[in-house]
């Protein structure tokens, strides 16, 4: 994936998101959440496509993130739900540079 | 290659489609459907009234449809067929051309012709939208009438009582289901639906539905009358066939078909409710799946045998009663077994030598077979002698055809072919592939059979407690003894559970606390998000507080102070929960912490795996009636076992006398004083699964109370599976073992248990005292405006913001 250096947005320090945990954060008006997984950081948008729940808040693990409230997982890397429903959610590239998180944001 | 398209989005519709792929047919598949819904399984729908979502009741995936190349249109009403150009007029407008037509309009509610029907509260029961229109209007109603005492008018009568509200079954008819039950069954089945609370009014002729606008009762043919707020009307059902009739199709009471399950016009088929063969109209979901069959194989060219009609069978989806019927149950002849103490009735009807009918109730082993022997018309010799052998009768000596998931119409032999030609291991597998278990889930322990005697291999999977890499709970547990570990990720480092997904994260952490008696090192990541907040998640996102109060005894002082934060953080919701404590719920993650500081009350722990709530009755201090003081036991338990964290959740109870106020004999752990002392009962339940405690022990006084239940809670703790409660773990492991280990103390075990408790009950802290240790940033989302501003503004200038 490539970067647009103009749409790149900070969001935070890397040593705000604990390793295996996730943070909310509103940017541009969208609602995301962003993880800190062994191969790095991720970030999609923050609520479950089944009931709106908050996956910020889920366990984190194997590139998955299991939402709160019913259990559906979702594939950090492509957005997509693998286990509970069907459906995805957006996914947003995150930059990691000299110990700040940038998430780059679509028009 | 001919293109299909299938009228009618619902379980004959798709049914249709899904055998067509089957059986190859390569032309493309279009379903209208006129419901703003994917097909779903109608058969199921009281499951609604009892609060399951529409979603669960979905037949096929989105993505299904697109792995088949079936086009699925929502929202489409068709308003005619235009024969002579072989196409379809929508009411948009829009023309659709067809190859081959399938009608599959199925039917609407039967509302009979009584004087104000139409008034407010009167409702159908057919749709999801009539479920949610019905449990509305139900919502602190006085009475509901369910006009209509067969199969759906009973199921919905259960799904409405389960909310505790009143229900009466009012039917035309002098016994229920009338076309599937003889005299007795459904005298017994009368008494069921007593137990359970619904009230049945039999032969009663509803006349008139009264009320100003919105009903108030019903009266009946003999001037009598019957107060309700909400009436259900499930007086049978009516073929949808004005779209076949405009188009010229013969049509009786339903669409005309032949054996092909083609109608008058040859490129024109019928299937489902909606279709009349041979003078039937079938209104059950198991000939339907008979139909689509035939009519697919007619479209698709495959030879089959021609439709020669289905016996009907039925299956009644009422929690707590089991009930089978098939074929023309009601005639004379055969034989019957009859247990009324267990409520068992169970007949096989023969007519002249041959089985045409069956009813088993209370009862059901062996139903396929029965049924399999009625779709036969089987010779039957010695009827007696036939119902003995289906209730021995064993899967694997069933006939291929014999049906073992009635929901889906999934024969034996579709099972056993899938599992063999693609290699299914488990039953999970089979329910995917086949769809066999995935309705009302009765048929599963005979799936598990066929995979059992298919594979040769025991189809009961070990409860993993990491099924990713397939590791136990004893597994991991030697792994963390033999290894020393300290913290969750140890564990993953040294076997990979909660690598491959984060699932068993918290039955690690748990048994990491568990083996290091709470000396571990916590981890966060580990824990579900109400471990790491300390406060239980709502369905919204924001989370409830409940303070410790021990006993369930309160002050003053303690009830101004959650008065005070209440008002103070505006708290959506203040309540009195189950457990005898106060809930303060719609609470923002981030304002967590100063709440807890301000109400200055240890948690409750009523988010936790961890034992919840004594709840206490009065007892001796003001009840005429106590023998034990229920308060200050309790009040003592509670503090013996604040912050003990177990397997699943431990509601306990002590109650003063046999009177139980406290409802200890369905707690995990209910105490009750007796005449000279008190008697502990493990085990019991009253939520989903209702179970009486089974009697543990019964001792002289308090302190032994305190020292035996610790010990059965250390052994719960040690021996349970992760999220086992109680109730499932004592039924599982039998109350004589438990007794043996909690009680034997020649042994030496159960002293080795109290050891154990007491080192674990010295590392407990309270977490919302220690929250104020915790790491910055562990309450909040990331926070606005951090350092470097932007790189490059997003196109429309917002900056970050805070997530609320």
């Amino acid at each position: 994936m490539s970067v647009k250096e103009e749409r790149l947005v900070a969001v935070g320090r890397v040593e705000d998101i604990p390793l295996n945990e996730g943070k909310a954060v509103t940017v541009a008006g969208r609602a995301i959440a962003l993880f800190h997984t062994d191969d790095g950081f991720r970030a999609i948008a923050a609520l479950c496509p089944h009931r709106g729940g908050p996956l910020a808040d889920g366990l984190v693990g194997g590139g998955v993130v299991i939402c709160p409230l019913h259990g559906w997982r979702i594939d950090l890397s492509c957005g997509d739900v693998v286990a509970g429903g069907e459906g995805s959610v957006p996914v947003y590239p995150v930059v990691e540079r000299d110990g700040w998180l940038y998430l780059e944001v679509g028009p | 290659m001919t293109d299909v398209v299938i009228v009618g989005g619902g379980i004959a519709g798709q049914a249709v489609a899904e055998r067509l792929r089957e059986y190859r047919h390569t032309g493309t598949i279009t379903i209208l459907a006129g419901e703003e819904r994917a097909p779903y399984d109608r058969v199921q729908l009281s499951k609604l009234l009892e609060g399951a979502d529409p979603e669960d009741l979905r037949l096929r995936p989105e993505s299904w449809y697109d792995d088949h190349d079936v086009t699925l249109r929502l929202g489409v009403v068709v308003d005619a067929i235009d024969r002579s150009t072989a196409s379809l007029l929508t009411r948009c407008g829009e023309r659709i051309p067809y190859g081959r037509l399938v009608v599959a309009t199925g039917s609407e509610p039967l509302v009979p012709p009584i004087v104000g029907s139409d008034k407010g509260n009167v409702f159908v029961f057919r749709t999801p939208e009539d479920c949610v229109g019905i449990l509305a209007a139900a919502r602190g109603a006085k009475r509901v009438c369910v006009l209509g005492g067969g199969l759906l008018g009973l199921e919905a009568a259960r799904g409405i009582v389960a909310h505790g509200i009143p229900t009466t079954v009012v039917h035309l008819m002098d016994r229920l289901m009338e076309r599937q039950l003889d005299g007795q069954s459904a005298r017994m089945l009368t008494e069921r639906m007593a137990g359970l609370d619904v009230e049945v009014l039999l032969g009663r002729s509803t006349q008139e539905v009264i009320g100003n606008g919105v009903v108030t009762g019903l009266r009946f043919a003999d001037g009598e009358t019957l107060e309700c707020d909400v009436l259900v009307i499930s007086a049978g059902i009516r073929p949808n066939v004005e779209l076949a009739r405009a188009a010229g199709l013969d049509c009786n009471r339903g669409v005309l078909v032949d054996d092909a399950l083609v109608t008058s016009d040859p490129a024109v088929l019928a299937v489902g409710e909606c279709a009349e063969h041979r003078g039937v109209v079938h209104g059950l979901v198991a000939p339907i799946f008979d139909q689509a069959k035939v009519a697919a194989a007619t479209i698709a060219g495959t030879v089959t045998e021609p439709y020669a009609g289905s016996v009907p069978s039925a299956t009644l989806k009422v929690m707590g009663i089991d009930l089978v019927s098939a074929g023309n149950a009601m005639a004379d002849g055969g034989v019957a077994l009859v247990d009324p103490e267990r409520g068992v009735y169970r007949r096989l009807v023969v007519t002249d030598g041959r089985a045409t009918g069956a009813i088993l109730m209370g009862d059901t082993t062996g139903a396929e077979a029965l049924l399999s022997l009625v779709a036969r018309s089987a010779e039957v010799a010695d009827p007696l002698e036939a119902l003995a052998e289906a209730a021995r009768s064993d899967v694997t000596a069933l006939s291929d055809d014999t049906q073992i998931c009635s929901c889906n119409g999934v024969s034996k032999g579709e099972i056993t072919c899938a599992i063999r030609e693609r290699g299914l291991k488990a039953p999970s597998e089979v329910y995917a592939v086949t769809r066999a278990g995935t309705g009302c889930g009765s048929c599963k322990s005979l799936v598990a059979k066929l995979v059992e005697a298919e594979t040769g291999a025991s189809a009961a999977e070990p409860a993993y407690l990491c099924p990713c890499r397939m590791l136990t709970r004893e597994q991991v547990v030697d792994t963390i003894r033999s290894g020393g570990l300290r913290s969750a990720s140890d564990v993953g480092d040294a076997c990979g559970a909660g690598r491959d997904c984060a699932a068993c994260k918290p039955a690690v952490a748990y048994l990491v606390s568990l083996v290091n008696a709470n000396r571990h090192d916590e981890e966060r990541q580990a824990r579900f998000i109400n471990d790491r907040v300390h406060a239980n998640i709502q369905r919204d996102g924001t989370f409830s507080v409940v303070p410790r109060i021990y006993g369930g005894v309160t002050s003053p002082d303690e009830l101004r102070r959650i008065a005070d934060v209440a008002d103070r953080y505006d708290v959506g919701m203040v309540k009195i929960t189950g457990g005898q404590r106060i809930d303060l719920l719609g609470v923002r993650k981030d304002q967590l912490p100063d709440i807890w500081r301000d109400l200055g009350m240890p948690s409750g722990h009523a988010y936790a795996k961890a034992v919840r709530t004594v709840k206490t009755c009065v007892g001796t201090d003001f009840c005429r009636f106590g023998i034990g003081d229920a308060i200050g036991l309790g009040i003592e338990l509670e503090k013996a076992w604040e912050g003990i964290h177990t397997p699943h959740k431990v509601k306990s109870a002590v109650s003063g006398c046999p009177r139980n106020c406290a409802e200890s004999l369905v707690k995990d752990i209910g105490i009750v004083a007796v005449e000279g002392g008190w008697e502990i009962l493990i085990g019991g339940a009253a939520g989903a699964t209702v179970r009486r405690g089974d009697l543990l022990a019964r001792v002289d006084n308090g302190q032994e109370v305190l020292s035996v239940a610790s010990t059965f809670l250390q052994y719960y703790r040690e021996n349970a599976d992760y999220l086992e409660r109680t109730y499932a773990f004592v039924d599982r492991v039998g109350i004589d073992v438990v007794r043996t280990a909690v009680l034997d103390e020649e042994s030496g075990e159960p002293q080795a248990l109290r050891e154990r408790f007491a080192l674990a009950k010295a590392a407990v802290g309270d977490p919302w005292k220690d929250a104020a240790a915790a790491p910055d940033g562990a309450f909040t989302d990331l926070g606005e405006d951090p350092e470097p501003a932007l790189v490059g503004p997003p196109a429309d200038g917002v900056m970050v913001g805070r997530g609320a």
